[in-house]
């Protein structure tokens, strides 16, 4: 089976003229960046802000450009402008802020617009619009407006407008940022359900550790470059790295950490409260 | 400055069919340099209760004293207000304007007409409390800077007006791990040197449980819960009903209990925990 989505070596290079003294400064926030997304998997991107992770983001679905190196995704090139449309349908993009992705003033009209633009048929349209907001669970707020909806049920509707679009992978920039925290776990929820059920790849780009505990993988990006990844036990168990990147550790992980400098016999890669409890009982 | 709230309620959009009650009948006092947390899920009313608290919103009915004076008096000037109660919006680098860093946090201080002298002190003043360099940046444009420093120009600006209150909504959304927790370290010592009540609206549970001295939660317009964080964090089926969490940790001490371990149920903090059951795995080891 072909890859989901092939980074290639890729750099990114941001031009800022400083006005003053008219030189040109350049910034590279991609700098030598290989990685591949297999389908189905289900990625979480981690850094602080300015890693590079959101540019990143932006290269799979032809957003922005590399200025070296080629992206892929389903093998198609996204230098190529005439694969732009595929590339898209085929990795549909959910951002941080739900107020800025909605443009229709019903939600079933929200979700439509994208299917619309791809020329589908209004039957059709109509059954992939009740199944996009079955799969989010909102079709009972089809003929709401947007705008009186909560945070998240407003992510919800956007994550519905890139279903509708039949996408094999959605990436997510930071969806759940804006978000209080029973918003947050409606739309985790909602990711988790789209990778499992749905089999759709899953790229999630987010600042809350906890998200990233049901990864497949985690990557860890700082200064432009991939610094750490692998199975969120594998990655997590890395407290003090971590830490020294100005990120957090999902805090059982962190209290394991401790409890073990303590000389306390507990596994290094213990992730959730659950996990807590067992290897703590198991000291009884 | 004191805050006390009577009865305060307010209805939105009155006699139309999205008539919608955001406070009903809210009672809270809050004592001069108490640093208080705010919690509800969205909807809840905390923000609607912030903005009376400046004046941005006048009840529906209720009163707000502040210092001995009822704000919500008409002959009492709202610029007045607004000098001592200082309100951080959400994504505050939104309102960002100027073209000079210096120009955007000294337009507040420059409209309460103090002297240029006493203006740079401030924004001197504003910009070390929220490490930026006076130096190297008073004179770039704000827009040339990252999120994380747009904010705490932002923040700076509502700092150097030295409000007696500090409300400071959700702050830190958006920000990566380490960018919030400097800024969380620079609105603590900003409190602890000035001693001014501060208000700080947050979803993190982790964050209010480290900051701050008593908690307020919200839901559906009424004071649901109030009190010590070790005394709201207990209530965890409360708050899990209205939509909130409790912080990891407070997950965690309950389940062991469940399981019968004895430990102390106020525990919310990772040393506290890590304390805790060390205690614990060497009184069994003893026992």
């Amino acid at each position: 089976m072909s890859k989901m989505v092939e980074v290639k070596d890729i750099q990114f290079e941001y031009k800022n003229n400083t006005e003053e003294n008219n030189e040109e400064q350049s910034t590279l926030a991609i700098n030598d960046v290989t990685v591949t997304v297999e389908p189905g998997e289900f990625v979480v991107v981690i850094g602080h802000n300015g890693s590079g992770k959101s540019t990143l983001a932006k290269h799979m679905n032809a957003l922005l450009l590399p200025t070296k190196g080629d992206v892929l995704v389903k093998g198609l090139n996204t230098k190529d402008e005439e694969n732009i449309w595929e590339i898209r349908q085929n990795a549909g993009m959910v951002f941080q802020n739900p107020d800025n992705q909605l443009v229709a003033t019903i939600v079933e009209e929200d979700v439509a617009f994208g299917p619309e633009n791809l020329g589908v048929e209004p039957k059709e349209i109509h059954r992939r619009v009740e199944e996009a907001l079955n799969i989010v669970d909102m079709l009972e707020y089809r003929g709401k407006a947007p705008h009186l909806l909560s945070g998240g049920q407003k992510q919800r509707i956007a994550i519905a407008g890139v279903i509708a679009m039949r996408p094999n992978c959605i990436i997510f920039d930071e969806p759940t940022a804006m978000l209080d925290p029973s918003g947050r776990k409606e739309v985790i929820n909602t990711i988790k359900k789209l990778n499992k059920e749905e089999n759709i790849t899953i790229v999630h780009i987010t600042h809350f550790m906890e998200e990233a505990v049901d990864a497949d993988r985690v990557i860890v990006m700082e200064q432009g470059e991939i610094v750490l990844q692998g199975k969120p036990k594998e990655v997590f168990s890395k407290v003090e790295s971590l830490k020294k990147l100005g990120l957090d550790v999902p805090q059982m992980t962190d209290l394991a950490n401790e409890l073990i400098k303590e000389g306390i016999n507990l596994p290094q890669d213990i992730l959730t409260v659950d996990e807590m409890v067992m290897k703590l009982c198991q000291l009884k | 400055m004191s805050i006390k709230i009577e009865n305060l309620t307010y209805v939105y959009n009155p006699g139309s069919p999205f008539e919608t009650k955001a406070l009903d009948n809210v009672n809270v006092e809050i004592e001069a340099g108490e640093f208080i947390g705010l919690i509800g899920h969205t909807g809840s009313g905390k923000s609607t209760l912030t903005q009376h608290l400046n004046g941005l919103i006048k009840p529906t009915s209720g009163k707000i004293i502040i210092n001995d004076t009822d704000i919500t008096n008409q002959s009492v000037k709202l610029r007045d207000i607004r000098k001592k109660v200082g309100l951080v919006f959400q994504y505050p680098e939104h309102q960002l304007f100027e073209e000079t860093i210096y120009k955007d946090i000294a337009f507040g201080p420059l409209n309460l007409g103090l002297s240029e002298s006493e203006v740079e002190e401030r924004v001197k003043d504003a910009m070390e409390f929220v490490k930026l360099p006076f130096d190297e940046l008073k004179d770039r444009s704000p827009f040339e800077l990252s999120g994380g420093q747009r904010r705490r120009v932002a923040i700076a600006g509502v700092f150097a007006m030295r409000p007696e209150v500090l409300i400071l909504d959700e702050p830190t959304a958006g920000l990566d791990p380490r960018t919030r927790d400097e800024l969380l370290e620079e609105i603590k010592s900003l409190h602890s040197r000035y001693k001014n009540t501060v208000i700080l609206v947050s979803h993190s549970m982790e964050d209010i449980a480290k900051l701050v001295d008593r908690i307020i939660v919200m839901h559906k317009g009424k004071v649901a819960l109030l009190g010590q964080p070790r005394e709201v964090f207990k209530e965890v089926e409360t708050l899990e009903s209205i939509g909130l969490g409790v912080p990891q940790i407070s997950y965690l001490i309950r389940d062991l209990k469940q399981k019968g371990i004895e430990l102390r149920e106020d525990i919310f903090t990772v040393e506290e925990a890590k304390a805790e059951i060390l205690k614990w795995i060497r009184g069994n080891k003893n026992a």
